[in-house]
């Protein structure tokens, strides 16, 4: 018996982009297996004609469920597989827009992709047209809590011994205040940091803190986002992170990118999508705002 | 024009944010076993605390 295959979707572009892929041929996906570009050319009265996808085959049983319970516990299987579907994406967009897929997008066949093309084909037109010609950028800031709180050496001398415990009761007291106001004035340099680079973006999204374990970052996480940044205002942007990270002090900020535009690219809700079960109320990255 | 993306290795943390909580979300036909982020996240953590416990308290055996 054969190995039962099925088709993981990597990402949309125009046919037009995905047309010179020459340098997919030879590249692989997840499963080690050779990327192909399929197009849509309409089979229903040619409704997806205009776009084409990145697509691979893949073996069925490695991502069934009992393979997805094993593939959980093993960070270097998820690591492996999160980088190869980044890749397929970044060789892609070199040739163009590209709309990626989120990891895990598997369909029985090439003609159940093909069939979603012409399905959504005005949705997924559209996400093209709004990234087209602007690229994603990553912004992390990160807060020194010793910049913040006050420091520990400073603290005020013992009360008198006579009411030890409203001494503590005070003191107490005070570090809370402490506490609150550092709060307040890293959630105000995050809004300026913020404000500085959505001012040179198109639209901006958040993301989740990121776990200290895993990201290995000391201190507090203050922002982690995502911007759309319209090409010829890269630079501008750029030079702006580094602005910030010449002038802020206790605070470092951190750029990742270009990226594909992951963060930037939710398509409406289709009659075909009775709500995804990732991100309750909308498809698509969570906390993403239009500016 | 779209930038080409770097082929520099982006960090793992960055990478999971985009690539299992964005990207487009189209309901495939067939559902994987991973579509919460969240349960991913759990997991993950699970996970490096597990090697972490490993790692501090066994000496007699090696870690994997």
């Amino acid at each position: 018996m054969t190995e039962q295959l099925v088709t993981w979707l990597y990402a949309v572009a125009s046919a037009a982009t995905a047309g010179g892929t020459g340098p997919l041929e030879g590249g692989t996906g997840v499963a080690g297996e050779p990327v192909r570009v399929i197009e849509g050319t309409g089979g229903t009265g040619g409704a997806g004609e205009g776009l084409a996808a990145v697509v691979g085959s893949v073996p069925l049983k490695d991502f069934d469920d009992d393979a997805m319970h094993e593939h959980l516990q093993d960070l270097r299987w998820l690591e492996r597989s999160a980088r190869s579907h980044h890749q397929v994406i970044g060789e892609a967009s070199r040739h163009g827009t590209v709309i990626p897929l989120r990891f895990g997008t598997l369909f029985h066949d090439d003609d159940g992709v093909l069939g979603m093309l012409a399905d959504r084909k005005a949705d997924l037109a559209a996400a093209l047209e709004r990234v087209a010609g602007r690229t994603e950028w990553g912004v992390k800031a990160f807060a020194d809590p010793k910049a913040f709180l006050p420091d520990p050496s400073e603290e005020p001398a013992e009360g008198d011994g006579d009411k030890p415990g409203t001494a503590y009761l005070l003191r107490r007291r005070a570090r809370r205040k402490e506490k609150e106001t550092a709060h307040l004035r890293v959630t105000r340099q995050a809004e300026e940091i913020h404000a500085a680079l959505s001012e040179l973006a198109v639209e901006s999204a958040e993301h989740p803190p990121q776990d200290a374990g895993l990201a290995a970052y000391e201190g507090w996480m203050i922002l982690n986002n995502s911007y759309l940044v319209a090409d010829d205002r890269t630079a501008d942007f750029l030079a702006r992170v580094s602005d910030l990270k010449r002038r802020l002090t206790g605070t470092s900020v951190e750029l990742s990118g270009p990226w594909p535009p992951y963060s930037f690219t939710a398509l409406p809700e289709s009659e075909h999508e009775p709500g995804s079960p990732g991100s309750p109320g909308s498809p698509g990255s969570p906390g993403s705002e239009v500016r | 024009m779209t930038r080409a993306v770097e082929p520099r290795e982006v960090a793992l943390v960055d990478l999971l944010d985009r690539v299992l909580a964005g990207g487009v979300v189209i309901t495939g036909e067939i559902t994987l076993s991973i579509a919460d982020l969240d349960l991913v996240r759990i997991s993950l953590r699970a996970l490096i605390a597990s090697v972490r416990v490993e790692g501090s308290e066994d000496d007699d055996r090696p870690i994997t």
